[in-house]
């Protein structure tokens, strides 16, 4: 049996949930999309960019990019927990991959609100 | 069994060539693969997403990078990687959720999982080539 002392702010639940509700709803819009994409009647610029210009399209395509940078931190950040021993190599990772994270969101939603 | 495998003598170190991972535990680390392998394509999906919904013009600009054949087997990969990912972890959730716990359900839904993560990657990929 691990023994440890039970104090401090939370030991990762907040984590656990989030990983598992960002990638429920990842699979539910992935299905959305699935279907919308592939009984799209022509790949064409106006059919593929009229797809994510409706309002309720485009909140729930952000909603799904969101979802996927919280998921990829999550598991970026457990993978290099795992592998990366030095702890100053590890925390350096840690702020590359939430910088690029966080430029991803941006870049997201500058492609879907330009439309 | 159990005084069997405490006569044995125990590994000192993970020699991976002497590992023989059963079927849930290589579900287990390509979903780790796959995830890691997506991530570091997010840039390159992103990059096309962007080029795909700029205008018509980027959007032709497009359709000429994914119709070389180069980029098409990086998508194709990438695309098993998404469903494996999807499979695997509707696996995970449901093992979260205790149910097909016991070693046989397990090694079950892990066939399941690579198999139609697999056809499914067929099935699109051909759709989409």
């Amino acid at each position: 049996m691990v023994k440890r002392i039970v104090v401090g702010a939370h030991y990762g639940l907040r984590d656990w949930i989030g990983q598992r509700a960002s990638a429920v709803y990842m699979a539910i819009y992935t299905v959305i999309f699935a279907i919308a994409a592939l009984t799209l009647p022509e790949m064409s610029y106006e059919a593929w960019s009229g797809l994510f210009s409706g309002g309720l399209m485009r909140f729930l395509t952000f909603l799904f990019f969101l979802a996927l940078f919280y998921h990829a931190w999550i598991g970026v950040r457990d993978i290099f927990m795992d592998y990366i021993k030095p702890t100053g190599l590890r925390l350096a990772l840690h702020v590359v991959v939430l910088f690029l994270l966080f430029g991803y969101a941006g870049w997201a939603a500058q492609i879907l609100w330009r439309l | 069994m159990s005084e069997a495998t405490a006569r044995k003598p125990r590994p000192k170190h993970l020699a991976l060539h002497e590992i023989r991972l059963p079927l849930p535990g290589i579900v287990s680390i390509l979903h780790r693969v796959s995830g890691a392998g997506l991530f570091l394509l997010l840039p390159f999906l992103l990059f096309l997403f962007d080029r795909s919904l700029g205008s018509a013009e980027s959007f032709a600009v497009y359709q000429s990078v994914v119709s070389n054949w180069f980029i098409k087997l990086v998508l194709f990969g990438l695309l098993w990687a998404y469903l494996h990912h999807f499979c695997a972890g509707i696996r995970f959730l449901l093992l979260d959720l205790h149910i097909g716990g016991d070693l046989e359900p397990a090694r079950k839904s892990s066939k399941i999982v690579l198999a139609v993560s697999i056809a499914l990657t067929l099935i699109i990929g051909v759709m989409l080539w």
